[in-house]
């Protein structure tokens, strides 16, 4: 490995340095952070109302089309996401709690919970448990052995990303576990009237009921609909992919992780993400997971948080030594894509990869 | 309205997060399941200087409120500290009520109490609340018997004063004696409309005793005295733990009798060492100090668990009592009824955990 390596009392400082961070924000959550998601909520709602009331006059379909995409986008992002991490847990507000919150996904959120926050985000990054690299159906790593199936990764890659929800969906049943036998269908069971359960609501919604409502303009609306969800597929998917696959991010074997301590666990959080940098809006967008690593660091804090805290990370590296990947989103979703097509191909030797990473920028 | 309102189109339309959360955007007083109130106006009734402040907050339910018996109670939920909601359950005051009917709560400030206090000392006409629907078997019968008997103590009166209110305004026949204990005439809560109706008479007979200035405590022969045979008089009694004990002892056993009591804590906070208590498992352990969990799992439960350091939620439960410190970072809860994750929180004294 060509990460930079800390000693362990150094990585027990930086631990202790994170934790503080984590402590003083802790300490500061109020009715600030109330009325930001407050507000994002009510944003939600009044653009997935505006989508569907403009799909009744055809010539705003785009903009209907526009105003569905952005709800559903907030409403998955910086909404769902973020509220199933439990960022707004202290709130005690059932609409705003980790344990009620459902989302606008066929995705159910209970097997989202399981799957992203506590696989994912313990075991980020490390081979063989966090099933975040590459979904189960690509090759994100040199350490992945290559297989002629990898051919297509560029394929899957993009169907990933149009059916994104789906892919998203169907993670929990683990399907490449089933085929390589290590899974037994039955497990799957309850995993899959939970989906369906899901998927009928979502699909009665978006593709018969809202289209009924709207008439003889049931195929535009059907059409717009469904365009919103693709819309939010991509974006999704091209955030999240931007977050842990940027060249440079390294990923762990699961020996290197065994009996962690706190520091460990930050420091594979660290090199284990990257940022996209951007304005305002675009932060929000992306459910602020344009702050991959502070949230990475910091799960359950408010993703508002993140942006404030960034600098103040960044710096905390710096003295360490350690890598701070971040990039403007052409460059990062440029470097995935190189990562996508690369892997496709039979593996070049670990390290080489480092060589044309571009750690900190400057 | 409100049939549309819960039709099945309706919420397949704003699935998954239902017609109330599309509703509170545009005016917090609409719901179509939810219960919500605006507060009217929070009248004090009693301001000892050096005792808490005890205040009547009169509540405008959402249409959704289904109306009370007389006797039930309520949850509230306020948003304090910084927009954390926080709930308690309180008596209704007011006489029983119908759907989305206004109704009273009559609240004692406790000095520990956060929503008490926010309550009495903070709300202003026009703030929302939290509601739950009217909850609690402790109420009048559909038909009342021709002699009924009211017990109180202290804050007790409170569903003692919706029945009484409920059968003067059902201009109930029958006699009512009222047996109200407090500290003194100064923390004597609706004074007033007690002395009132005391003295118009109609069959009700009021007593309100101050055992600390030399009125006669409970007991069998005062009862005796007052209503005789009154084990057999059919008696509501409402007041704290110590004195429905009393009222127990003194009725022996007679079904006649109803109580309700502010539940005593069963825990000792901040105490070294304490139980735990699975209360789902029925277990006790003596606490080892370790995070929640650990604790479980040894005494041979298995709750869910994920990470095991406190970020992927798969371990939150209930606490109902008792006080637990993160081990994270150090802060400590009090708060009853809580979701805590017990990866990482470790009680300090006795706790009670839904495990």
């Amino acid at each position: 490995m060509t990460e930079p390596k800390l000693t362990k009392d150094e990585l027990d400082a930086f631990g202790e340095e994170l934790d503080a961070v984590r402590r003083r924000i802790l300490d500061d959550l109020g009715e600030e952070d109330a009325a930001y998601i407050c507000n994002v909520v009510k944003t939600q709602r009044g653009l997935e109302v505006a989508g569907r009331a403009l799909f009744y006059l055809p010539p705003a379909w785009p903009l209907a089309v526009a105003a569905l995409s952005v709800s559903k986008i907030l409403d998955n992002m910086e909404i769902g996401h973020n509220v199933m991490h439990g960022q707004y847990d202290w709130m005690g507000d059932p609409a705003l709690s980790s344990r009620m919150y459902e989302w606008d996904n066929v995705c159910p959120s209970e097997q989202w919970k399981y799957s992203h926050n506590y696989i994912h985000h313990t075991y980020t990054n490390i081979l063989g448990k966090d099933r975040d690299i590459g979904y189960g159906i690509l090759r994100m790593d040199e350490d992945q052995p290559w297989h002629p199936y990898y051919l297509g990764n560029p394929l899957y890659a993009f169907l990933l990303m149009v059916f994104f929800e789906w892919g998203v969906a169907m993670h929990d049943l683990e399907v490449e576990n089933i085929v390589a036998g290590r899974r037994k269908m039955s497990e799957n069971k309850a995993l899959h009237a939970g989906i369906m359960r899901k998927v009928k609501r979502q699909a009665l919604k978006d593709y018969v009921l809202f289209p009924a409502f709207t008439g003889p303009l049931f195929p535009l609306t059907l059409a717009g609909n469904a365009t919103a969800n693709l819309v939010r597929n991509i974006w999704a998917f091209n955030i999240i992919f931007c977050g842990h696959f940027p060249a440079g991010v390294a990923t762990f074997s699961q020996e290197e992780c065994e009996d962690e301590t706190r520091g460990q666990w930050y420091y594979r959080q660290l090199l284990g993400s990257a940022n996209i940098t951007g304005g305002k809006l675009f932060h929000v967008l992306t459910g602020n997971l344009s702050h991959q690593i502070e949230h990475h660091l910091f799960p359950d804090l408010p993703a508002r948080r993140y942006p404030e805290i960034a600098a103040e990370i960044r710096d905390i590296c710096e003295r360490y030594g350690l890598p701070y990947h971040t990039g403007p989103l052409h460059r990062q979703l440029g470097s995935v894509a190189r990562k996508i097509c690369r892997m496709a191909l039979p593996g070049r030797p670990r390290g080489q990869e480092h060589v044309v990473a571009e750690p900190v920028a400057a | 309205m409100n049939r549309i309102l819960r039709s099945r189109a309706l919420a397949a339309l704003t699935s998954p997060h239902g017609v109330d959360r599309y509703l509170e955007q545009l005016n917090p007083m609409w719901a179509a399941h939810e219960v919500r109130a605006r507060i009217v106006s929070v009248h004090r009734e009693v301001d000892v200087p050096g005792h808490p402040p005890v205040a009547t907050v009169t509540l405008q339910p959402t249409s959704t409120w289904a109306g009370h018996r007389a006797g039930q109670h309520v949850q509230v939920g306020v948003e304090v500290d910084g927009a954390r909601r926080t709930t308690r359950v309180f008596s209704i005051s007011s006489p029983e009520s119908g759907p989305g009917d206004r109704f009273t709560i009559t609240v004692r400030a406790n000095p520990g109490g956060v929503v008490s206090r926010y309550l009495v000392e903070r709300a202003a006409a026009g703030t929302m609340v939290h509601l739950s629907q009217a909850r609690g078997e402790f109420v009048l019968p559909a038909r009342v018997p021709e002699h009924v008997l009211m017990i109180s103590g202290g804050s007790g009166i409170t569903p003692l004063m919706s029945m009484l209110r409920t059968l003067q305004r059902r201009t109930h026949r029958g006699r009512i004696t009222f047996l109200h204990y407090a500290q003194s005439p100064d923390h004597q809560i609706f004074a007033a409309e007690l002395d009132e109706v005391g003295r118009s008479g109609h069959g009700i007979d009021v007593h309100l005793l101050h055992p600390e200035l030399g009125d006669p405590n409970l007991s069998p022969a005062y009862l005796e005295r007052l209503v005789p045979g009154y084990r057999e008089v059919p008696t509501w009694a409402c007041g704290p733990a110590p004195m429905i004990e009393a009222v127990r002892a003194t009725y022996d056993g007679s079904d006649a009798l109803r109580v309700e009591y502010f539940r005593p804590p069963r825990v000792r906070a901040g105490a070294e060492g304490g139980d735990v208590v699975f209360e789902r498992s029925g277990r006790t352990v003596a606490g080892s100090g370790a995070p929640l969990l650990e604790q479980a799992e040894a005494a041979g439960l298995t709750p869910e668990s994920g990470c095991r350091m406190g970020i992927c939620l798969s371990c939150t439960t209930r606490k109902t009592e008792g006080t637990v410190r993160n081990v994270l970072t150090g802060v400590e809860s009090s708060l009853p009824d809580e979701d805590i994750q017990i990866c990482v929180n470790a009680p300090v004294g006795d706790c009670v955990v839904d495990l």
